[in-house]
């Protein structure tokens, strides 16, 4: 790695320019593109557009664009702290906080015990961070300034103890607060519904037609769209900028078959799987759930259990992947009939005319780059919706 | 799905549920082990019998039949030990005969005692002869463990470990599998050395998860068959077979290629 052979280099090749950096279990690499595309409103951000969210993953992208004036870069929560050492950011954005990994990257609250301990090293920076997730909140309060983001429902489960006292936080009807400290829900800065309705600083209301689906990514884009006015840019112009992506990386891409098409879903722990879930309820194809648990999924796929995989009864599904068995397992006790094929694509092929796939990360690598070779060879290499 | 026979349905309308505690999953629900209650409540559902999930976030109750305990990060391990030891709490519950099965973190704070954030002690709810220390390293990775409990024998015992904890058995305290490969219980001294998870009268304590119901379905008919307080008849679940086969032939072909030192 090329920071192991210079530890300055990071901090050398961020000086002169602005730099955001996105972290979070979820979310990151649909909000660092929709920030990149709202930043290049007022300037031209190097991005690490290919997902690799470790320390090479940012010096990649930052030697390969050295005529860019801004960053904006994505960066797995573990490496978070030492880059907001090395590259002083004007902006952290903040997602959201639950396990993800957990054999690899360890426990999640030593994660967020580092983050905080970056953050109030690094005065001058601006962290845009969730108000609903308390354990976002008690890293970000470090930070000398805060813009927070409620979105209309989160993920607070393994935010239940407070990383500040050891307390209980108990979630209430509409905010949050530790029953023993003063750590409680920020009042919000930004705002977004369930249907898409943002509202921002001095009154500012916009509704979000967004291309990609999902709550999650109404969400997402309020972050981008937060972090881009606080960089300068106008609110509409940011949210005209986000609405326009339609896929990110592959993610959410449909990819014509011969006998009909394929939809590409990446969910690689609960919570992404609870806003996946919902995307695969708004449709009516056939669901092929895809397995690795290879090294960089975490080996342990254990979580399956904490999807309510329930959802999927009466639906036509898959379970696939390197650990098929294990899927076959949750969903027999699910009671969601299935068949098991090892190979997703094979699977999506037999199981007919409209078909998700959700896939977690290595599985999701796999199959984006087979079926994009197959879709060239097809000449049928376009957006399902026809347009570019 | 397994069919069910006529005889069992009929068994529904005259016997009560079974009534399956899932003991603190906001605190101890970091590694899927909410699934061992899920795979209880189903595996007495096929057969039959009327089965149901209490979920407890404070106080434990005494009138449930088997209580499950799962992993959760230090933090949270100690406020779920400090909850659990509000009275009558778990120890009301094993008194009367309760089955109780905690995995990992769960069967840390049944023990004597058990090292918390930072190394500190912390006394346990003392259901189960043993303590914890901190290992110098993480156990991470596929267990595989031949049952020493004679109801489980033929059966190996296979799940993922992902601790810190090192357990020392006591006297009162039986271990629950020899470690074939992988860590377990981790201790170098006396009988937590080579073995896996621990057995005192209806207690369980593991550190496999998988969740290791859904890998072991010998160890959760057992646990069953404790609480009615009768044979079961088997169950076939084909899904889990398959499973158990493609985990326990990783297990041999990984050692194939990288023996042990």
């Amino acid at each position: 790695m090329a920071l192991a052979l210079d530890p300055g280099l990071l901090a050398e090749l961020t000086t002169a320019r602005r730099v955001a950096l996105v972290s979070g279990t979820n979310g990151k690499s649909t909000t660092t593109a929709m920030l990149a595309a709202a930043f290049a409103v007022r300037s031209r951000p190097a991005w690490n557009r290919t997902g690799a969210n470790m320390v090479d993953g940012a010096l990649a992208a930052l030697l390969d664009h050295p005529d860019a004036d801004s960053a904006v870069l994505e960066i797995d929560e573990g490496y978070l702290p030492g880059v907001v050492a090395q590259t002083r950011p004007a902006f952290v954005v903040l997602l959201n906080m639950s396990r993800d990994q957990l054999d690899r990257v360890g426990e999640v609250a030593s994660v967020v015990r580092r983050i905080r301990a970056a953050l109030l090293e690094s005065p001058g920076t601006t962290v845009i961070a969730n108000a609903g997730d308390p354990l976002v909140v008690a890293a970000a309060q470090a930070a000398e300034h805060r813009i927070w983001i409620a979105p209309p429902r989160t993920w607070r489960h393994d935010g239940v103890t407070c990383l500040l006292c050891g307390g209980h936080i108990d979630p209430v009807a509409t905010t949050w607060g530790c029953t023993d400290c003063a750590l409680r829900e920020p009042a919000p800065t930004w705002t977004v519904t369930e249907d898409g309705h943002l509202t921002g600083p001095d009154g500012y209301r916009r509704t979000l037609g967004l291309r990609l689906p999902g709550t999650a990514n109404l969400v997402n884009a309020s972050f981008a769209v937060a972090a881009a006015t606080a960089y300068g840019v106008a609110p509409d112009r940011a949210v005209d900028a986000v609405t326009g992506l339609d896929e990110i990386a592959g993610r959410y891409r449909s990819f014509r078959r011969a006998d009909g098409e394929t939809r590409l879903l990446l969910a690689k722990n609960p919570a992404g799987w609870a806003e996946t879930l919902a995307v695969i309820e708004a449709s009516e194809g056939a669901v092929v759930i895809a397995v690795n648990a290879r090294e960089a999924d975490g080996r342990d796929p254990s979580w399956l259990w904490d999807v309510p995989f329930e959802r999927l009864r009466g639906r036509r599904v898959t379970a696939s992947g390197d650990r098929a068995a294990d899927v076959a397992v949750r969903l027999a006790y699910a009671e969601v009939d299935h068949e098991v094929e090892a190979d997703p694509v094979a699977a999506a092929r037999r199981l007919g005319v409209r078909v998700d796939v959700a896939a977690d990360y290595t599985a999701f690598l796999g199959l984006r780059a087979r079926l994009a070779r197959t879709a060239t060879e097809n000449r049928t290499c376009l957006p399902a919706d026809g347009t570019r | 799905m397994p069919a069910r026979g006529r005889d069992s349905v009929n068994r529904m309308s005259t016997e009560s549920a079974v009534r399956i505690a899932s003991v603190s999953p906001d605190l101890l629900g970091t590694y899927g082990d909410r699934g061992n209650a899920e795979v209880l409540r189903q595996r007495l559902r096929w057969r039959g019998r009327r089965a149901e999930i209490v979920t407890v976030t404070g106080t434990v109750p005494t009138g449930c039949d088997i209580y499950v305990l799962g992993g959760g990060e230090d933090s949270a391990q100690v406020l779920a030990a400090q909850r659990a030891a509000r009275p009558p709490g778990l120890r009301g519950a094993v008194e009367r005969g309760a089955v109780v099965l905690a995995v990992c973190a769960g069967l840390q704070i049944l023990g004597e005692r058990f090292a918390g954030p930072d190394g500190t002690d912390h006394a346990g709810l003392g259901l189960l002869d043993v303590t914890t220390t901190r290992r110098a390293r993480r156990a991470v990775g596929e267990v595989v463990a031949t049952p020493l409990v004679p109801e489980l024998a033929g059966a190996p015992l296979t799940g993922f470990e992902n601790h810190g904890g090192a357990t020392r058995l006591g006297r009162a305290a039986r271990p629950l599998a020899r470690v074939e490969s992988g860590v377990g219980n981790g201790s170098t001294q006396g009988s937590g050395r080579g073995t896996e998870g621990v057995v005192a009268g209806r207690v369980v304590g593991t550190y496999l998860h998988g969740p290791v119901l859904a890998r072991n379905p010998a160890l959760a008919d057992l646990l069953l068959e404790w609480a009615v307080g009768e044979p079961l008849p088997p169950l076939r679940v084909p899904a889990v077979e398959q499973l158990r086969e493609r985990r326990l032939r990783a297990r041999r072909r990984r050692r194939l290629i990288r023996p042990a030192p």
